[in-house]
């Protein structure tokens, strides 16, 4: 691999690992909220959640870009602060990315945390745990099939994403040029050799991922039938 | 030292309007039918369901008309119908859960004397809870209560989910905890056997309400509450071992109203029982039977008669000075030989059944 591909593959480990961590601290209350509201507002709060399912990536990195750009809502602002904008930068890539892989991080670990039952955290209640003690000691233990199946999703599909990457981030080598945009690159300068080690190895990576998981969840699952 | 319990609910379909008081010593059943909002009313009680109203607790204010203490500061212990242990603990850990969120000083009971007063040493190492009978579990979540050093004690239908078995099986646990056991329980049933067995103190609930409240043997021997029109309808008598019998293997039992002979029993002469006696056993004899193989015979006078459906007339009869015993006779019994409210007779008990 050349030294930009590897520079390539550290920005996109960075962005998949900085967009999982952000994901892991907002998506856990709001999958909490989701899975124990009774508010009617939940409904449509899951269709946001749930659209970049559907959305075509261009799209949501388009109005990302305008919003982050000096001009738009966000980046204006920020420039009338006196700091800079986010268009074509790393953390305008990690919000991005953030709304892109919600539905990944937040979906698993909603219906995790429903599964686990109001019961249990009614048990641990009565038990003197406060709520705080209850998330971590009973429901965050009882959901870790879910909690891991969120992740992995998150984490491997941030590394697979492009078209979002493609509006925000540009191709700034180090910066915004992840290894979905290299292997693009490859392609596009007829460098097949570059682009299959490129894209094989993110296959692999992709597939080992997956399996470590339904691995994990199978074994918990013959344990705790 | 009371508990005294203001709820009010309505939703659609269901209604609570209780104000009622239990004593803060022994075991108070809420007895009712399903839907008679038992359940709701424990759950109040343990603040798992908001409901408008108030809670006083020895003098303590759980809930006012402002303030409401959250479960996990209430000191009290739940047993839930299904045990609800937590499938990622292990027994060790699922006893000590509550355990060791307690503070020091308020700790009063220790996990070597749960482990024993329930039975659990063989079931301490075990990893996995899920592997438990439905019996054991219970004992585990009763054990788990019990390390919370809760000053009330709420349970709810402990025994329901249990299959027969099991059933007879924890019995004995749940009243040892009884005797020996320096907390008050609020216990929720809709089994008049559980109730005879292990309350002092009996709440009737009917669709929301609270229609008598009162001592065990008192409340089990109205004509006119619900509990008289049961199968099983029947009283509680309090007797002390008297006399064993070892040559035919018998037990006379004593109390105020006279004896009772039972097939022998454990306990020492001197040492109290409780025995159950159902109304559909006693049979009703105007002169003293001659003959009988039935050998307890106690006398009696009439208090009240009731009509029990088209059939059946319940008798309230008066024995000694105060226990009272219940008869379920045919009405056509009743009018040959004549019977009402302040005549002698003779009641036959064919059985009795020993609770303790």
């Amino acid at each position: 691999m050349s030294t930009a591909d590897l520079l390539a593959l550290r920005t996109t480990l960075s962005l998949a690992a900085v967009t999982t961590l952000v994901l892991l601290l907002l998506g856990t209350p709001l999958a909490w909220w989701l899975a124990r509201t009774r508010s009617r507002l939940a409904v449509a709060i899951e269709a946001v959640v749930a659209l970049p399912l559907v959305l075509p990536p261009t799209v949501l990195g388009f109005y990302m870009l305008v919003a982050l750009g000096p001009h738009g809502p966000v980046g204006g602002l920020l420039e009338s602060l006196g700091l800079d904008h986010l268009a074509f930068t790393f953390t305008g890539l990690v919000l991005a990315s953030t709304l892109y892989s919600l539905p990944f991080m937040v979906q698993p670990l909603k219906d995790a945390f429903a599964a686990v039952g109001e019961r249990m955290t009614e048990a641990a209640a009565t038990l003197r745990a406060g709520a705080w003690d209850r998330f971590f000691s009973v429901v965050l233990p009882l959901s870790r099939r879910g909690l891991l199946t969120a992740v992995t999703l998150t984490f491997a599909h941030t590394i697979g994403e492009f078209g979002v990457v493609l509006m925000v981030g540009g191709n700034i080598p180090g910066q915004t040029r992840v290894l979905s945009i290299a292997i693009y690159d490859h392609a596009e300068a007829m460098d097949y050799a570059s682009a299959h080690v490129l894209a094989g190895g993110l296959l692999a990576a992709s597939f080992l991922m997956l399996l470590a998981v339904y691995a994990f969840n199978r074994r918990y699952l013959v344990v705790h039938p | 030292m009371s508990i005294h319990a203001r709820f009010r609910i309505a939703r659609p379909g269901f209604s609570l309007d209780v104000d009622t008081q239990f004593p803060a010593r022994g075991v108070s059943a809420l007895f009712g039918p399903s839907g008679s909002g038992k359940t709701t009313l424990l759950r109040c009680i343990a603040g798992l369901e908001k409901a408008a109203g108030t809670l006083q607790v020895n003098g303590e204010t759980w809930q006012g008309a402002n303030t409401f203490m959250p479960v996990d500061r209430r000191p009290l212990g739940y047993v839930f119908q299904e045990a609800s242990l937590f499938p990622h603990l292990s027994v060790r850990a699922n006893l000590e859960y509550g355990y060791k969120r307690i503070a020091p000083a308020e700790c009063r009971v220790q996990p070597a004397q749960a482990v024993e007063w329930l039975g659990l040493d063989s079931l301490i190492g075990r990893k996995d809870v899920q592997g438990l009978s439905g019996g054991e579990r219970q004992r585990v979540a009763i054990g788990r209560a019990l390390l919370a050093s809760p000053r009330l004690l709420l349970m709810d239908e402990p025994l329901s989910a249990l299959d027969a078995a099991s059933r007879q099986d924890i019995l004995p646990y749940l009243e040892r905890l009884h005797r020996e056991l320096d907390i008050p329980v609020l216990y929720v049933s809709h089994a008049l056997d559980e109730v005879a067995r292990l309350a002092d103190h009996l709440v009737l609930l009917e669709q929301g309400r609270v229609i008598a409240g009162g001592a065990l043997g008192e409340t089990l021997a109205r004509l006119d509450l619900p509990t008289a029109h049961y199968d099983d309808a029947g009283v509680v008598i309090e007797a002390a071992v008297g006399i064993h019998d070892d040559a035919y293997h018998l037990t006379r039992l004593d109390f105020p109203g006279g004896h009772l002979w039972v097939g022998r029993v454990r306990q020492p002469a001197g040492s109290m029982v409780r025995a159950r006696v159902l109304a559909r056993d006693v049979s009703l004899a105007t002169a003293m039977p001659h003959g009988s193989s039935i050998s307890n015979i106690l006398a009696a006078r009439i208090a009240e008669l009731r009509d029990e459906g088209p059939d059946k007339v319940n008798v309230l009869l008066a024995t000694g000075e105060s226990q009272p015993l219940l008869s379920r006779i045919t009405r056509r019994s009743r009018d040959q030989l004549g019977l009402a409210p302040g005549m002698e007779v003779y009641a036959q008990v064919k059985s009795v059944a020993l609770m303790a």
